[in-house]
């Protein structure tokens, strides 16, 4: 092919184009294989007692106009070697950035964190729970939106389009952790007549005041967590989901080692209203007996006004724990809880650890173990599923 | 006449004391020439490789984003964004450092996408497994020490005036530091660290000092080693910025989410 010298010029003009693009993006991720062992035999016939997956988790970045403006794009993929619904793939994020002085305006698929304790995040409702990954509910699928803020002296606001519904994950047939009735993930239904189009709308205050941070919420659109309805062959559970308002509070007070916080939740579906609260404390102690070695203790107390242990098994409960961090080359760090039914003997206990290896890798183990006698309890259904998980993860 | 003797003998017993410096206001007065020389740069940004060294000599890196903001009167805003190692990536510090009261401090979780308050009260904690305290890379401010001239001494080649200092901060490390500075343009050379048991832990040894808008003086490489545990870490500092036109706005909570 011969260029004429116009063709060149486009051709580097286009080149120089480019080259500001190729400086400012970027390719970053983690992938990771998963080993669980499930320590019982299920009592439902197929699952097994080893579990092996993999994941894929690329980032691309990049950002132009002096980096006031930016893309980020990050797929998910998870293949699992028993459970059908486990291997799933999902857009975590895929959306464009503006940032101005006084506001910014984020639209596309994007990820959302509101709230300030540790044992459950009732205020966090912008996105939806994948709880396949894992039972702790900290994992959320990406979730369509316009998102604008706008920075003030007086505090931050937050207001959220939110025009396409995300439906919760749920372990399949063959999956562990799950109720003895899998859910029918095909079959959801919904009050509202626009179903999965319904637009959901949310608004939040936020702003720090010295040693206070303060947050406050409404949420207007889909409930994230669907009413589980028997379907008419008792063959299976239908997921139902409901149009909810949901008023949401959150404070934190930081006073020397002391974390202080609370969460509370009033919402009103057209089945039920009800008032939710998490509140406590995390005490740190900072080089302990002259080592390096922090020790956090967290304490919060669990309350939900439904008293219902089959809405939630945490109506009334106490949660205990230890963060202990070594702070040295590899970051180890571990953290054990344990959520105590004050009103039975229940209780479900957590174990996380991680460690990074050289700079690149990191391995991390997790283990959920249950005590539920209470046969009313949501946690009754998966007893038996204590496990214990080993992760190793590189990162490019 | 009485009164006339009385106003002599004071005046005599004033004498030396108006004469004399005391070891105490020669220590403050070169810390304040020394701050004052580093006043007025607004704003900075600059990358930090941070090189760890263990007993056996293997290397772990960690690579740093560093804004800071200049705030009169207070302690300097200040925004660390981790590159390296990977699965740290996108962590960021937000830190509001104040000389006496305690700096408020938010950490930004990139895989939860969860901004978090923080007790800034870890003054002593090692930074990132590294032989640098927190309070070994806050934000340097007058009010924070008390300071003793000791001597003159010439350290590499350079003439220095050497100073001890004592925190009067919170939850210190140490009990006290030796600190050279040299006298042609009050930089920091060298600081001896003394742990809570007053004896010898950490030095750290500054150089590759470079002027920036004919004013500023940056140390681009910061060498610590641990002189009870045998390790060591190195600051190489590159890509220095100066007056960029970053704003308070650039240091606010909702910056946390977006910095790479």
């Amino acid at each position: 092919m011969i260029l004429s010298v116009r063709d060149k010029l486009l051709v580097s003009l286009f080149l120089i184009g480019l080259s500001p693009f190729a400086f400012a993006s970027e390719w970053t991720g983690y992938s990771a294989a998963e080993y669980r062992y499930f320590q019982h035999e299920s009592p439902n016939a197929e699952p097994e007692q080893n579990d092996l997956s993999i994941v894929l988790a690329p980032e691309f970045y990049h950002e132009w106009d002096d980096g006031n403006q930016s893309l980020i794009i990050s797929p998910f993929l998870r293949l699992d070697s028993e459970d059908a619904e486990r291997t799933h793939a999902d857009l975590r994020e895929a959306r464009w950035l503006l940032v101005k002085d006084d506001w910014e305006l984020q639209v596309g698929i994007g990820k959302v964190y509101w709230g300030v304790t540790e044992s459950q995040h009732l205020v966090d409702v912008i996105n939806q729970t994948d709880l396949v990954e894992n039972s702790d509910t900290e994992d959320k699928l990406g979730q369509p939106m316009i998102n604008l803020s706008f920075f003030q002296d007086w505090g931050t606001v937050d207001l959220f389009l939110l025009p396409y519904f995300r439906e919760r994950t749920f372990a399949g047939k063959e999956g562990r952790l799950r109720s003895q009735l899998v859910v029918d993930t095909d079959n959801a239904h919904y009050e509202s007549g626009a179903k999965r189009h319904h637009l959901d709308l949310a608004v939040r205050w936020s702003h720090s005041l010295g040693d206070w941070d303060i947050g406050l919420s409404h949420f207007y659109g889909t409930n994230r967590e669907p009413v589980l309805q028997i379907n008419q062959s008792f063959s299976a559970l239908n997921p139902y989901y409901e149009i909810m308002n949901q008023t949401g509070f959150e404070l934190q007070n930081t006073s020397d080692a002391w974390l202080w916080k609370l969460e509370a939740i009033r919402r009103e579906t057209s089945s039920e209203t009800f008032t939710a609260l998490t509140g406590g404390f995390e005490y740190t102690f900072y080089g302990v007996f002259d080592s390096d070695l922090d020790v956090g203790l967290i304490g919060e107390y669990l309350f939900d006004d439904r008293n219902d242990e089959r809405a939630t098994p945490f109506e009334d409960d106490v949660m205990m724990g230890a963060r202990i961090t070594w702070n040295d080359e590899q970051s180890s760090e571990l953290l054990i809880g344990v959520i105590q039914d004050l009103d039975s003997s229940d209780a479900a206990w957590n174990i996380e650890a991680s460690r990074r290896l050289g700079n690149r890798w990191k391995v991390s183990l997790e283990g959920r173990f249950f005590s539920v006698d209470e046969t009313q309890s949501a946690l009754y259904q998966i007893r038996n599923d204590d496990y214990i998980q080993l992760e190793l993860a590189r990162y490019f | 006449m009485r009164s006339w003797i009385i106003t002599c003998v004071l005046l005599l017993g004033l004498l030396p004391i108006a004469q004399a410096e005391t070891a105490e206001e020669k220590g403050l007065a070169i810390i304040v020439e020394s701050d004052t020389r580093d006043k007025g740069w607004q704003d900075s940004a600059a990358d930090m490789l941070m090189t760890l060294r263990n007993k056996k000599g293997r290397e772990s890196i960690r690579e740093i984003r560093v804004k800071n903001l200049e705030v009169d009167g207070d302690g300097d805003k200040g925004l660390t964004v981790f590159n390296q190692p990977r699965d740290v990536k996108g962590t960021a510090f937000l830190t509001y450092s104040h000389a006496l009261v305690p700096d408020e401090q938010w950490i930004f979780l990139p895989a939860l996408k969860r901004v978090k308050r923080i007790s800034s009260s870890n003054k002593s904690g090692p930074f990132m497994g590294s032989e640098f305290a927190y309070e070994d890379i806050s934000s340097f401010e007058v009010e924070k020490y008390s300071y003793v001239y000791l001597r003159d001494e010439v350290l590499d080649g350079q003439d220095c005036f050497v100073l001890e200092t004592r925190p009067l901060y919170k939850h210190s490390g140490y009990t006290k530091s030796t600190v050279w500075l040299d006298k042609a343009e009050y930089r920091i050379q060298k600081i001896d660290f003394y742990d809570r048991k007053d004896s010898l832990l950490k030095i750290q040894r500054f150089s590759d000092y470079k002027q920036y808008l004919g004013q500023y003086w940056r140390a681009h490489t910061m060498v610590m080693e641990n002189q009870q545990n045998g390790k060591s870490t190195t600051l190489q500092w590159r890509n220095f910025s100066f007056q960029t036109g970053l704003t308070d706005k650039d240091f606010e909570k909702n910056d946390l989410k977006r910095q790479r």
